[in-house]
């Protein structure tokens, strides 16, 4: 089996996110880059099955300026991928030039028996590259994924939808899933595997290599800026019994909320 | 003139308040509004939008497209789009829209704007704000090379006008699947009846500052007297306290509500990035210099276990 997983780099969760002067983006001064969490657990899971299902193959591809996110593909490597590759691209590429490139890796190195992306990026939190992955690699796909069980022609998989309401669905391969917590427990890397990844080469691929140009790119982002300050905070003081009385004052005569 | 398409999702016939809010923007952008509802109930839909301004509705009633399916409802979308040939399609941040118009745009060699804020249409060009990094800031998406523009909006954001004479024609549509890929086996109904987080006007939320998860019963309660939703932070969301589902945070849900309580939350960043664009956020903590209220427009400094049942007594009192 030959099983793919499609990773991007992120800023940590606790960035203290500012505005570049010229509205273009974020500063990424001093910003530490993880491993996307969902892609967390895309990686887990693939790993699981690889091992799983003997002389399986597990590869990790990630897009972005390579010099940077190639860490990140080190991070999956030493959790336990086999081979890696990197398209190199600016950051300002949208979702669907990125899934463009992502399916013609697809093309080019596959076929792959399964694909697994993470529901989301929490940069731009679009959630369209797994589902636009799946189109231009004419895959069946579901998204939101919290439990996978492979069969040999149809497996079965639960996605979350609103209200912690649960559809289970079952899926022909090869298609694409994306994956949301509670699917697994991604592990940590270990000692060995962190040192085996970084001698591991990387391939590597240009937007050009895959048939990817400007033309591609159909959203762009800009004027980045910060949320409006909120106003002070009213400490409301008193006894408990007080307190409550006056804050549903206000929110009735003041926020006009309820 | 250029056509807008809308997706009417609604529930048994009756227009969502999502839908309304796609339906209301649509006829502000002056182009032709064309709507596409499915499933049993489609066509009470379909006329219903008439009164919000679409002029055509493509109706697909038949039961079997009562739940999403993304293979049949990407064709019955494609069927709609080849032949209405709209030059944006708004579609709403429910679970389904966020699945199927990135796919719809992949097809159509366009791009997509997902969870947008913000919408203007003018002379058929959309310009929509987004938050970026779950809103600890925002951003102008725009497209470019892009045949249709596809926009999933954020639901609670734009207003509603009142309905009005006026009637859509409603054309009625199938679809089948052939060589499907994909089944829905079964839907399992969430524990919750209350609107999902991100539909959801007010919140009440609770952290570690609960003690233990039984404790959860005076959100619920305090929930039911205000009609609101119930969420939690992510340290109570790993305790098992409460499912995943509820979490509110960059690696949860991004809210917006009009009315966010915290009780016995501590604001850690990732969770701010979730909630902080809530319009009136209450903060209850033991600890006043908790980052919460660096956040919050009301806080009381206090014990949750005690504030909470007081408030829904308040709230019962002043609602009844
Ligand atoms: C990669 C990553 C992603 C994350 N994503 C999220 C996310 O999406 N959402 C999220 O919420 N967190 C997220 N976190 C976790 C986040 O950093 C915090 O750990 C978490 O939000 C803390 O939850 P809490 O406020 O309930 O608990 P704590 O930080 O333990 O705070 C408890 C609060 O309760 C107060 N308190 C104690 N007793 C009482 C009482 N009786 N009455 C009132 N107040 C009381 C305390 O003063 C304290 O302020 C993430 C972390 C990482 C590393």
């Amino acid at each position: 089996m030959k099983i793919l997983v499609c990773v991007k780099q992120v800023p940590d969760t606790n960035t203290k996110v500012q505005v570049k002067a010229d509205k273009s983006g974020i500063e990424t001064n001093g910003i530490k880059w993880v491993l996307n969490p969902y892609d967390e657990f895309a990686v887990e899971e693939a790993i699981k099955l690889r091992d799983a299902n003997a002389g399986s193959q597990l590869f990790v591809v990630t897009l972005g300026p390579k010099a940077r996110v190639v860490d990140t593909l080190r991070t999956a490597l030493a959790m336990g991928a086999d081979e890696a590759m990197v398209v190199d691209a600016p950051e300002s590429i949208d979702n669907h030039a990125t899934a463009k490139a992502l399916a013609a890796v697809i093309t080019k190195e596959g076929p792959f028996d399964m694909v697994f992306t993470g529901k989301l990026a929490i940069d731009d939190q679009q959630g369209a590259v797994t589902q636009m992955i799946a189109d231009f690699a004419k895959m069946p796909h579901a998204s939101v994924i919290s439990k996978f069980t492979k069969n040999d022609t149809v497996s079965t998989v639960e996605r979350e939808v609103e209200g912690g309401s649960k559809e289970m669905i079952e899926i022909k391969g090869p298609f694409v899933l994306g994956a949301n917590k509670g699917l697994n427990t991604p592990r940590y890397a270990s000692l060995p595997g962190i040192m085996k990844a970084k001698k591991k080469t990387v391939k590597e691929f240009t937007l050009s290599d895959l048939g990817v140009s400007d033309s591609d790119i159909k959203v762009k982002i800009s004027n980045f800026s910060m949320p409006a300050e909120r106003a002070p905070v009213n400490m409301i003081s008193g006894e408990a019994a007080a307190q409550v009385a006056t804050l549903s004052k206000l929110l009735r005569e003041e926020a006009k909320v309820l | 003139m250029a056509n807008i398409l809308v997706s009417i999702e609604h529930t048994a016939g009756k227009i969502k308040s999502p839908s309304l809010e796609l339906l209301t923007a649509a006829k502000k952008s002056g182009m032709t509004v064309i709507g596409v509802s499915l499933g049993a109930g489609s066509k009470t839909a379909a006329a219903e939008a008439g009164k919000y301004g679409a002029t055509k509705v493509y109706a697909f009633e038949d039961a079997a497209l009562d739940n999403y399916n993304s293979e049949l409802y990407f064709n019955a979308y494609k069927q709609v789009i080849d032949e209405a040939k709209p030059e944006v399609v708004l579609g709403t941040g429910s679970s389904s829209q966020k699945d199927l118009l990135p796919k719809l745009a992949a097809t159509f060699s366009s791009g997509v704007v997902a969870d947008a804020t913000e919408l203007s249409i003018a002379n058929g060009k959309v310009t929509t704000k987004k938050p970026m990094y779950s809103g600890k800031c925002l951003a102008t998406a725009e497209f470019v090379n892009s045949p249709i523009q596809f926009v999933s909006m954020r639901p609670n954001q734009l207003s509603v006008d009142a309905p009005a004479d006026g009637s859509a024609e409603v054309i009625e549509k199938s679809v089948s699947g052939t060589d499907m890929r994909i089944a829905i086996k079964e839907i399992v109904k969430g524990a919750s009846k209350r609107l999902d987080l991100t539909e959801a006007n007010i919140i009440v939320s609770g952290g570690r500052g609960l003690k233990e998860a039984a404790n959860f019963k005076l959100l619920e309660d305090l929930a039911d007297v205000l009609g609101a939703s119930v969420g939690a932070s992510r340290a109570v969301v790993d305790a098992g306290w409460v499912p995943h589902s509820m979490q509110v945070g960059q690696t949860g849900k991004t809210v917006a509500p009009s009315l966010y309580i915290a009780a016995g939350i501590s604001g850690a960043i990732q969770h701010l990035a979730g909630m902080s664009t809530s319009k009136v956020i209450v903060a209850i903590n033991t600890d006043p210099e908790a980052p919460i209220f660096q956040k919050a427009t009301y806080g009381i400094v206090g014990d949750a276990t005690q504030v909470l049942p007081l408030l829904t007594e308040e709230f019962k009192k002043m609602l009844s």
